[in-house]
């Protein structure tokens, strides 16, 4: 029973990764209608920019967790503005191949200068350790993870869900040529969004650098995943997707346990499950 | 007329007893460097390769001696399908005698049986794979330096002498997983170890900690990590995470390498074991080599036990070629030669080639040092055994390897 | 799904005739290669990826599904051939037809699950769907993890072409694609091809036509798939191999590139672009990563400028239907 409490503690750590990239790609979908398949490749750019601080720089993890997101953000605009813009109105397939070839660029030249195996980046040293639950050691850094990517979370559903500027946005999504009367730059808008979709991702990068090795291909296996984790929970809600990604989470940590073999599959498996009782997902809307 | 006719038939004659003769003589050689150039294994072979190839060639002193002797070398991005079709025209269009490195099971078996076909050479010196000189084995290969037996084999029975008598495995849920796992099981059990337990993991697994929990509520003396390449490193990362290490378990890895401990740092990987058969720091004549390649390295790396093998293995290819007079572009001929003869050099010393065509020399287990026994850049191993070459790799009674008369 | 393509109109028997002339020239030239000197066994692996990326457009480019998971049925045909080759023992043809077989079964289970979603939502079904199926082979034993299936045996193809001669190989290989090639055709043109343009282009309409049109794209994921099976079959006689790297992620994406560069939607531009990126894999082989960035630079190319592909901007040029 106390290995169980263990697992489930150990799931919720992973479940802050597909939390904060689904919510990511949810705010990008729900505002531009592409699904960004750079979006692992922007995870990577964010573990390797803190990287890069830390090692050109001298700048530490606090300093990273702003910066990074920040700077990846940029890119992200600068990516919206120069090539995705120009999609609007096409079928949203070409966006998903547009982002394709982002991500396939990004990742081989960071795979060109920085090898396939991995940096290091060590974990900062006010959350070194761990502490004994009595049931398990839990490394201090992975309760951060864990506590700090849920407060971004509901930060970000708060902003969407509960301000002034989340109800523009909102309604930009539905009606943009009426929002537009009101004088509201929808443009500029959907700009900001995918920035701030693309920070999100980076955050997690970050986040993650002290886990993980920081490596070119670290978020291109894992988007795969987390489009399985969009499908299951349908892209209809912020909280829906945060919802989703942390259960997840648990219930891969669940078949660590039980039975650790399927446990790379069974967010697929699942996926396929949800797709024969309910096609919408599980918050979704009907298409 | 008939005069002319003579002289013509004369002049054939003349030329074709010159061909005839050069090929008796033929003093050409192309070596293949096939490897990862660019992806995970790039450290450890890629480049390196290359590198230690060309300083093989430089200092067999062939082309003084009238041999002309050739390098390529390509990139095979860890895939068979790439590999074999690299390896196809290399022979076919190129006329390549010799491939060398290609690291990467998956390639070198195809490789393996590519060279079989058309009778030309492979030198492996990347690959883990034992099935090469086992059921895989061809006249036209040899497996230079180490495999997943022997590592097994020597760090298994080197840890249980030491006292790690209980074990338990965190497994790469695959083939090769389950090889090495079932291999280093058998050595522990017979060197009077135990097994308490084992977790397979997914290939390419991000987060380790579930896995390491188990391992830790195992209370084994030993966590021995059947796995590879960066789920190795992250296993180690996460495993100072969780405090394996300074809670009194020992961390064992089967299939690791200089450049893995590189990557990681020593404040990650310190007290780590396991085994290699070279090491830059062994001996006067690897030292020498080593600086000599280091300086000529891009990043001023030290060689890898794969880059090692690269230049090692060549020497004893020309070697061969010098002993039989000339290339007689005929791979099972040249192999047989090889295994005829002793091999010798300052990177690996003496050793021997056997008929199943797996080179044999020492084995070293090593431990990684910890910051502060660190002398200076690539200053990582302390040796703590040794297993001589002729217990080191898989017996030859044990061998399903066909070319061995039973 | 509005790709841009030019066929919506119907056929008519000019573009009907235009299509056979160019058709008829390819075969005469590739049936030439062996006396040209061109090095066989490359222009064998550009036609297995040619006749899998004209499957991929039957769907894609008529069905107006993009599936990105294409992959999983090159590489299920690829291994089920190759155990029955090797552990079989099973003459070639057998060899091949188990494998489309298989591949067959895939596209009526995968399709069941994955037709339920449209658009991106297919989109990423069928990647997560191939990854599925990428982790079960590198697990299950007889796929041999990443090893892969190794020295399979060519054999004699009904008991008297011997396939390990390259020039018999390649007049099989040939034979298959340009079958292969003349069936997905002729699907196009058929009152079923009918229907799924009409699909693809107004699926409320169709649907209020009368048509279960959920039957009809099911119908052409599985057609396409098993096509995808018998190009993957193919292959393994040519690579000798069957590996991971035929069910990884990043070989549906090349399928998509292939298509995307020759044009969606065009008969022949799969081929063109299968040849055009075989060809820009073998001689950039030596730059390692670079071949994935450029892979994806001209993913953002054609999708930015070049939307119809090198063939749909040919065939638009001269007003044609190519």
């Amino acid at each position: 029973m106390q290995a169980l409490y263990a697992q489930l503690l150990v799931g919720l750590i992973n479940g802050s990764f597909y939390a904060l990239l689904s919510l990511g790609l949810a705010v990008i979908f729900g505002m531009l209608n592409i699904i960004n398949f750079a979006h692992g490749a922007l995870y990577m750019m964010g573990a390797f920019c803190a990287y890069f601080l830390l090692t050109y720089g001298g700048i530490g993890y606090w300093w990273a967790l702003i910066i990074a997101p920040i700077a990846v953000g940029i890119f992200g605009i600068i990516l919206e503005r120069t090539m995705l813009q120009w999609l609007s109105g096409l079928d949203h397939v070409y966006g998903l191949l547009l982002t394709f070839g982002i991500a396939l660029i990004v990742q081989g030249i960071f795979q060109n200068y920085f090898g396939s195996s991995g940096l290091p980046y060590s974990i900062p040293d006010e959350l070194r350790g761990g502490v004994n639950l009595g049931f398990m050691f839990l490394p201090i850094y992975r309760g951060w993870v864990v506590i700090f990517s849920l407060v971004v979370c509901l930060a970000t559903w708060y902003l969407i869900e509960r301000t002034r500027l989340g109800a523009n946005l909102r309604a930009a999504t539905e009606n943009p040529t009426l929002v537009r009367a009101f004088g509201i730059n929808v443009p500029r808008m959907i700009t900001l969004t995918y920035g701030l979709g693309v920070g999100l991702a980076a955050l997690a990068g970050v986040l993650s650098a002290p886990i993980n090795q920081v490596r070119p291909l670290m978020g291109a296996d894992l988007i795969i995943v987390v489009f399985a984790v969009v499908v299951i929970g349908g892209m209809g809600s912020i909280m829906g997707s945060i919802i989703t990604g942390f259960t997840l989470g648990v219930v891969e940590g669940l078949t660590k346990y039980f039975y650790p073999e399927a446990s790379n599959t069974v967010v697929f498996v699942l996926m396929v499950l949800v797709l024969l009782v309910k096609p919408t997902g599980l918050t979704g809307r009907t298409a | 007329m008939t005069k002319s006719i003579t002289a013509f038939l004369l002049g054939t004659a003349l030329a074709l007893a010159a061909t005839t003769g050069a090929s008796a003589q033929d003093k050409t050689v192309k070596i293949g460097v096939l490897t990862d150039n660019s992806g995970l294994y790039a450290d450890l072979g890629g480049p390196g390769s290359t590198l230690a190839a060309q300083m093989a060639i430089e200092d067999s002193g062939l082309a003084a001696k009238g041999w002309k002797v050739d390098l390529v070398s390509a990139d095979h991005q860890n895939k068979p399908d790439v590999g074999t079709t690299i390896a196809r025209q290399w022979i076919d269009v190129e006329k390549v005698d010799i491939f060398m490195d290609v690291l990467n099971s998956g390639v070198a078996l195809a490789v393996n049986n590519l060279v079989k076909e058309k009778n030309v050479i492979l030198i492996d010196t990347g690959a883990a794979t034992s099935d090469l000189t086992n059921a895989q084995c061809t006249p036209n290969t040899v497996h230079w330096v180490y495999d997943t037996y022997m590592l097994a084999n020597s760090t298994g029975q080197a840890l249980v002498k030491a006292g790690g008598d209980t074990w338990y495995f965190l497994t790469a849920d695959y083939a090769f997983g389950h090889a090495l796992e079932r291999d280093t099981a058998a050595v522990v059990v017979k060197s009077g170890g135990k097994v308490i337990g084992t977790v397979r993991h997914p290939l390419n697994t991000a987060d380790f900690s579930s896995f390491l929990l188990q391992a830790q509520a195992s209370k084994a003396k030993i966590v021995g990590m059947a796995n590879a390449g960066g789920d190795t490193t992250n296993t180690i990362k996460q495993a100072a995470e969780f405090g394996i290490v300074s809670g009194g378990q020992k961390l064992a890895g089967l299939l690791l390498f200089v450049t893995d401990v590189h990557s990681l740092g020593l404040k990650v990987a310190q007290g780590l074991n396991f085994t290699e058969t070279f090491y830059w720091d062994l001996n006067d004549g690897t030292r020498a080599f080593s600086k000599r390649f280091s300086e000529r390295m891009k990043n001023k790396a030290m060689p890898s036990m794969v880059q090692a093998g690269v230049y090692s293995g060549l020497l004893h290819y020309f070697k061969a070629l010098e002993a039989l007079g000339g290339n007689p572009h005929d791979g099972a001929r040249v192999v047989a030669k090889m295994k005829e003869m002793p091999t010798d050099d300052p990177l690996f010393g003496k050793g021997s080639i056997r008929a199943d065509g797996r080179k044999l020399h020492p084995a070293y287990l090593f431990e990684v040092k910890k910051p502060e026994e660190s002398k200076g850049p690539w200053d990582y191993y302390k040796l703590i055994g040794t297993t001589p070459a002729d217990q080191a790799f898989r017996p030859l009674a044990e061998s399903a390897c066909p070319l061995v008369k039973k | 799904m509005t790709v841009v393509t030019d066929d919506t109109l119907p056929m008519t028997p000019r573009a009907m005739r235009d299509e056979m002339i160019v058709f008829g020239v390819m075969a005469v030239l590739l049936a030439l290669v062996p006396l040209s000197g061109i090095y066989p066994f490359f222009v064998m692996q550009a036609l297995c990826f040619a006749l899998l990326a004209c499957a991929f457009n039957l769907l894609v480019g008529y069905g107006g599904l993009l599936s990105f998971g294409h992959a999983m049925f090159l590489g299920t045909a690829g291994y089920v051939s190759a155990h029955a080759l090797k552990v079989w023992g099973l003459p070639p043809e057998l060899g091949i037809l188990v494998g489309t077989a298989a591949a067959a079964a895939l596209g009526v289970v995968t399709g069941y699950v994955s037709i339920r979603r449209q658009g991106i939502y297919f989109s990423m079904i069928t990647l997560a769907l191939s990854q599925l199926l990428y982790f079960i082979y590198l697990q299950v034993p007889f796929t041999h993890g990443e090893d892969g299936i190794q020295g399979i045996p060519q054999g004699h193809m009904f008991g008297f072409l011997d396939l390990s001669k390259s020039t018999v190989l390649y007049y099989v290989v040939l034979g298959g694609f340009l079958g292969g090639f003349l069936l997905i055709y002729r699907s196009i043109n058929s009152p079923f091809g009918e229907v799924l343009k009409s699909i693809r282009e107004n699926e409320q309409r169709a649907i209020s036509l009368g048509y279960k049109t959920e039957q009809y794209k099911l119908l052409a994921y599985i057609l396409s798939g098993t096509l995808a099976g018998f190009a993957g079959s193919l292959k393994v006689f040519v690579a000798q191999n069957a590996s991971l790297t035929d069910v990884h992620w990043s070989m549906s994406g090349e399928i998509v590139l292939m298509t995307l560069v020759g044009g969606l939607g065009t008969v022949f531009g799969p081929v063109v672009g299968a040849f055009v990126i075989i060809a820009m894999q073998q001689y950039l082989a030596g730059f390692g990563q670079w071949v994935t960035v450029i892979q994806g630079v001209i993913f953002v190319t054609c999708v930015l400028t070049f939307r119809r592909g090198i063939v749909g901007e040919i065939a638009h040029y001269f007003r044609r239907s190519l």
